[in-house]
């Protein structure tokens, strides 16, 4: 249901009840290996191609969540995902392989959240039982595509960011009152383009930070819920600067918001000796983070009620040579705990 | 349909932005970085001095022909590094100093068709080898025929 001007509240509450997310050997060495399901020792997989094991990534996400779920490709009746590369070739591949009716979507790195809030309106509106979302990134094909060669000597200045080698997915359902063991999706804002004249590629997280705080009021205001409401708001790749502008915004906007509840899954899976300079970015940043780390801390009572804001800039290497600027994006998607 | 003339200038709000965004960027630590660009670089420049040495003594090249093999050489030793997933890391630590020499030429050359090399050896690696090295050398043609123009033509009418 409508609510406000751009948010949806989801009256069936619809749970998350599997999640599958994979990764590779950078995220391994990371903070967070615990989160993933499955970790792959090189980029290269196996596979003759980034694409191919970018492809191989999201299959082995979505094959664990169903296998968690106990359930087979026939019994989901859609998949909404999305990637970076270009024609989103490596989700819609695993589409192919996956047999599964297909929404293929393109949100950057705001992928994941848009796909689940659209898995969400549809199940609320039981338009599906069940539906297999996420998104997906991996570092070499994303870098090849939107930068150097990946064995290319430049040097990245300290504003950059990593992509993030990894697909995390999740399984979205009906849900019973009573059924207090998953997460549940209460309601959503999509967001709209902003865009405040940052040009710069190797700084996203600068370029999306108004497009994360725009979001976040626009969600507060459309629900009335004020930012005391949630254990923890969460962005999802604005790294260092992106992290330290937004936290400025909102205070700037009189939402004071303590910086222990509000953080950032770009700056919580990498330790600080890994060569990340601003931290993690990617479709697959958001999407690893909140399926494989914060769902679980959830589950252990850690968070109640938490946000999700994925980011995504929404550019192309076309666009940064033509100079132009990075339109930006955040969706944000409230998950609770029934207590 | 004439161009449509596009405008550079900001909106006040966007310009608003840049100055706030400003604050938060870390800078580049400049000084660091042009002091390890002359280490690297420099060291760079010493081993191409000592294989220039090396082809002197041992074979027989002058101070004019050791430059082809040094060049050569130094490009190998390069493409080595890129291979073995080297080169990179010295970029990232050294920048323009391991940029500049001619290993970084090769580097990018390298780099490149490493990259393609999944798309086949015509298209793949054939037409995206000098993807980034292109520019390098249609540029470097061309400034060193303007200097030969310069030279030329101050040659004819000054007579030094």
């Amino acid at each position: 249901m409508l609510i406000g001007k751009q948010s949806w509240i989801f009256q069936s509450k619809p749970a998350i009840i599997a999640t599958g997310v994979s990764g590779g050997p950078f995220e391994r060495e990371g903070l967070l290996p615990e989160a993933f399901d499955i970790l792959h020792d090189d980029l290269w997989m196996e596979e003759p191609s980034y694409e191919q094991a970018h492809r191989l990534l999201i299959e082995e996400a979505v094959e664990v969540a169903l296998k968690k779920a106990n359930l087979t490709n026939d019994d989901i009746q859609f998949i909404i995902a999305g990637d970076l590369i270009n024609q989103i070739t490596p989700t819609s591949f695993a589409a192919r392989t996956l047999g599964i009716p297909y929404f293929g979507i393109f949100g950057a790195c705001s992928t994941s959240m848009e796909g689940l809030a659209l898995s969400a309106f549809i199940v609320n509106n039981k338009g599906a039982n069940y539906i297999v979302t996420g998104a997906a990134s991996h570092n070499a094909a994303a870098e090849r595509q939107f930068r150097y060669p990946t064995e290319y000597g430049g040097q990245k200045p300290p504003t950059a960011q990593w992509t993030v080698t990894g697909a995390g997915f999740a399984i979205v359902s009906h849900s019973t009152p009573n059924q207090t063991e998953f997460p549940k999706i209460t309601c959503a804002t999509i967001g709209k383009v902003v865009d405040l004249g940052i040009s710069d590629p190797f700084n996203m997280g600068g370029a999306m930070a108004p497009a994360a705080v725009d979001t976040i009021k626009t969600h507060l205001k459309d629900t009335g819920r004020k930012i005391t409401d949630y254990d923890l708001i969460v962005t999802g790749d604005l790294g260092k600067i992106g992290y330290s502008v937004a936290l400025d915004l909102l205070h700037g906007d009189g939402l004071n918001i303590p910086e222990e509840k509000f953080k950032d899954c770009g700056l919580l899976l990498y330790r600080d000796d890994q060569p990340v300079q601003a931290g993690a970015s990617g479709a697959a940043s958001s999407a690893t983070v909140i399926y494989g780390h914060l769902l679980k801390q959830m589950k252990a009572g850690v968070y109640k009620k938490i946000l999700c804001v994925a980011t995504g800039a929404l550019l192309s290497p076309l666009t940064v040579q033509q100079k132009e600027t990075i339109p930006c994006i955040a969706h944000a998607v409230s998950i609770e705990m029934d207590s | 349909m004439g161009k449509s003339k596009k405008k550079k200038s900001k909106t006040p709000e966007q310009q608003q932005y840049a100055q706030f965004e400003q604050k938060h960027e870390i800078k580049r630590p400049v000084v660091r970085n042009c002091v390890v660009a002359f280490l690297v670089g420099g060291t760079i420049c010493v081993i191409g001095q000592a294989i220039s040495y090396f082809y002197i003594y041992f074979f027989n090249f002058t101070e004019q022909t050791a430059g082809n093999p040094t060049v050569a050489t130094l490009i190998f030793l390069s493409m080595l590094l890129t291979g073995f997933g080297v080169y990179d890391r010295i970029g990232q630590f050294a920048g323009a100093g391991s940029a500049v020499p001619v290993t970084g030429f090769g580097n990018a050359v390298i780099s490149a068709s490493i990259e393609h090399r999944t798309e086949g050896f015509v298209l793949g690696v054939g037409g995206n080898m000098f993807k980034l090295a292109g520019s390098v050398i249609l540029f470097g043609v061309f400034s060193a025929f303007v200097v030969a123009l310069i030279k030329t033509l101050i040659m004819k009418w000054v007579g030094v």
